[in-house]
């Protein structure tokens, strides 16, 4: 569609518009799923950034494309047309081994549905992306370092007693916490939520995004949450809405 | 990491896997087993024909045989005498045995071969197969041996087989009186009614009988096959044993002269039967004693002095390593022509046969291989079943940043382990089950009341099994790669997912 592409910005002619470089950001990304011969667009040239230790909220309905989006941010899928780009640099193109490299070093990643894997401990759930980080060599020479790091993480998350439980033995909220433990014990500069408070109850769902909060301010962590929750997106400095693979609306609440 | 951690983890909640896997154990045993009592029948009948044949055999091409054993055994001596331990001189002559049994002559087609007890028994374990000196077992009761094993090899007849021997000649001596008696009678009446009694002209004993009370010239040792046959008892109705030819019986020897052929018969009288466990010999085999045979044919050359020089037709040779063998053949083909010796050693001779249990062996092999095969396609259906199951945990492990390798390598390596458990587990089924194979023979032989494994029909008191550590390697080996290969597909499968495919359904 080329309507779509004369509507998105060259990067460098952004970068005279925007002052200061953002952490990361998405440029004009196309995505469509194919389902047998039909084509179904998802995203329709989403422009979209965020800058260092901003808390960003993605605001739509179900099937507006906010979780094409955040997977497109997160590398986990690649656009159709357009780039993501972390502090400048185009990422979406890099090799496949540099992309995992990245989900591991740079994003976090929280689910809805927490993801936990259903046969390891808490704490080895939470260890998982160190693992996958360092060769076995090097883990188990440095496992006692790990384990300390991330017995931190969950006590910061407030789930130190939990530690040799399986994920079925814990609730949904504690899960949750026990899925941003594991995000943030890879020390990532970006966190990426979707729709974090999802499953939870809105008592449970409160105590998930004031810890976001918690962290995005003593972490200067970036930040982006997906939610269709407009109650929980107000907590996020800036709300975009997504609405039929389009941005719709930009609101500045801080 | 991670992967040998998840590995560990499905290799220990997935029990369907491990289900997979039994009939990987279970076909790894079955190699085993099968293998393992092949190579023990094997080897014991290799040991039973190499004990029969000796390791190194040089014959004559010519029946006639050549002259002076002596010296050629001096000969090979000087060539090859420090690999050998022994060397006999032989002859072997198709022939024919008559033995009297229930009246009547039955004539068999033999093997005999005239042998020098001594210096045979240097070149193989002809002790061990002679009856006299091992204990027998007739019926239920165990029966002494007859002879000690310290007792030379001779052509005599051990004190029972002696006794027995006197005891029929005593029977034949008071009917023989008897008949005279008869006849005395029957010409008293002659004279009487002076009519001719066809039946006058019979002959009055059978030959064999001739010379009673004292032993022949010709002395045999008779395969058991020859002597006893295995029959129901009408009156028990059990299997049990007649014995046709008993040591210290009298049979008929029908041969052929040297030069141009002739027929020659003897009477001789049979010393020992034996028994060496292999049929083929046990029914076709009839030892002689050499000089018998060598007058019988007439293998015998008077010199101008007047000494006289034998023939034979074969030289048997024992060597201390059976390993030179191939060198000894080397040496001996250099100095004796082939136009008139054949050089071989047991293998050789017994060629065709040795083949045929190879080739049956890697037969059986492969089929058992096929079983194990079998058994990885069922490691492929249930491994593809578990990556469906895990798709959302690989999507989560990449999206954590697992690359497509790490996550394949999970799914190979836990094919690997599984293999290695269900190999394993095989070996040592396997292994225990060859252990303790004649304890499981005796609890089916009880449980079923028939008897799996007859010793009379397979002359092995238990099972011979020969464990060989190489081909248990192989067929671990061999099982535990079918194990990866047959998660090859799979977790190629699962290394394609891309992640978001993997974490959309819910």
């Amino acid at each position: 569609m080329p309507a779509t592409i004369s509507t998105s910005v060259q990067p460098e002619l952004r970068e005279s518009i925007v002052m200061t470089e953002p952490h990361v950001a998405a440029l004009a990304v196309q995505k469509a799923y194919r389902k047998g011969e039909h084509s179904v667009p998802v995203l329709h040239g989403v422009d979209i950034s965020a800058q260092k230790g901003e808390f960003l909220s993605i605001i739509g309905q179900s099937g507006s494309g906010k979780s094409t989006l955040m997977h497109l941010i997160g590398l986990l899928d690649s656009p159709d047309v357009g780039e993501v780009q972390l502090e400048g640099q185009r990422i979406d193109d890099l090799p496949v081994r540099t992309r995992d490299e990245l989900r591991n070093r740079v994003f976090g990643f929280v689910f809805q549905f927490y993801h936990l894997l259903p046969e390891l401990s808490l704490m080895e759930n939470v260890l998982t992306p160190l693992m996958i980080r360092h060769s076995i060599w090097n883990y188990w020479t440095h496992r006692r370092e790990f384990q300390d790091r991330a017995k931190e993480m969950i006590d910061r998350v407030g789930l130190g007693h939990r530690l040799t439980h399986r994920p079925s033995e814990l609730s949904g909220g504690e899960m949750q916490r026990a899925a941003i433990a594991r995000a943030l014990v890879a020390q990532p500069q970006i966190l990426l939520a979707d729709e974090p408070t999802g499953n939870l109850d809105a008592k449970t769902g409160r105590g998930i995004i004031d810890l976001m909060s918690r962290l995005n301010e003593h972490e200067q962590l970036t930040i982006i949450m997906v939610t269709h929750d407009k109650s929980i997106a107000a907590e996020a400095h800036r709300t975009v809405r997504l609405c039929e693979g389009r941005i719709e609306t930009l609101t500045e609440d801080a | 990491m991670y992967k040998l951690l998840l590995c560990q983890r499905y290799l220990r909640t997935r029990y369907i896997a491990l289900a997979s896997i039994v009939s990987v154990t279970l076909g790894v045993a079955t190699m085993i087993v099968v293998n393992s009592v092949m190579a023990g029948f094997g080897s014991e009948m290799r040991s039973r024909i190499q004990g029969i044949l000796s390791d190194i055999i040089v014959e004559t091409r010519s029946m006639n045989g050549e002259f002076d054993p002596e010296g050629y055994k001096i000969r090979i001596r000087e060539l090859v005498g420090k690999y050998i331990t022994g060397v006999t001189a032989t002859v072997e002559v198709h022939a024919i045995l008559s033995y009297k049994y229930m009246g009547d002559y039955i004539p068999h087609p033999i093997n005999l071969v005239g042998i020098d007890p001594e210096s045979k028994s240097e070149v193989g374990p002809l002790i061990d197969y002679l009856q006299s000196y091992h204990r027998q077992k007739d019926e239920d009761r165990e029966v002494p041996a007859e002879r000690d094993r310290t007792e030379q090899v001779s052509w005599n007849l051990s004190p029972i087989a002696l006794a027995r021997r006197q005891e029929k000649a005593e029977y034949f001596r008071q009917m023989e009186k008897l008949r005279e008696q008869m006849r005395a009678q029957r010409e008293k009446d002659e004279v009487e009614s002076a009519t001719g009694d066809p039946f006058s002209e019979e002959a009055p004993t059978a030959e064999l009988e001739e010379t009673l009370g004292q032993m022949q010239t010709g002395r045999l040792y008779v395969g058991v096959g020859l002597a006893t046959y295995m029959g129901i008892d009408p009156e028990t109705k059990k299997q049990r044993t007649y014995e046709m030819i008993r040591p210290g019986d009298d049979v008929r020897i029908t041969t052929y002269s040297a030069g141009t052929p002739a027929p020659k018969y003897f009477v001789a009288t049979v010393v020992d039967t034996f028994k060496t466990g292999m049929s083929e010999y046990d029914s076709n085999l009839v030892y002689c004693n050499l000089e018998q045979l060598q007058d019988v044919r007439g293998m015998i050359r008077r010199n101008e002095d007047g000494t006289e020089t034998r023939a034979f037709t074969s030289l048997q040779i024992k060597l201390k390593n059976y390993k030179d063998a191939p060198k000894v053949i080397e040496i001996l083909k250099a100095n004796f022509p082939a136009e008139n010796f054949n050089v071989n050693t047991w293998e050789q001779r017994q060629g065709p046969l040795l083949a045929a249990v190879d080739v049956e062996s890697s037969i059986l092999n492969i089929l058992l291989f096929l079983i194990i095969t079998v058994a990885g396609f069922g490691i492929l259906a249930i491994f593809f079943m578990i990556v469906v199951e895990k798709t959302r945990d690989i999507g989560i492990l990449k999206a954590l940043g697992a690359s497509s390798s790490g996550v394949m390598s999970i799914f190979l390596t836990y094919g690997l382990l599984l293999g290695m458990v269900g190999a394993g587990a095989g070996v040592g089924v396997g292994l225990l089950f060859v252990y303790y194979i004649n304890q499981i023979e005796t609890f089916i032989t009880f449980v079923t009341g028939r008897e799996v494994f007859p010793e009379k029909i397979y002359y092995f008191k238990d099972i011979p099994t020969h464990v060989d550590p190489f081909t248990v390697c192989w067929v671990a080996f061999g099982a535990v790669m079918i194990a990866v290969l047959a998660s090859v597909l799979p977790a190629r499968r699962a290394s394609r997912l891309r992640p978001v495919q993997a974490l959309r359904y819910e």
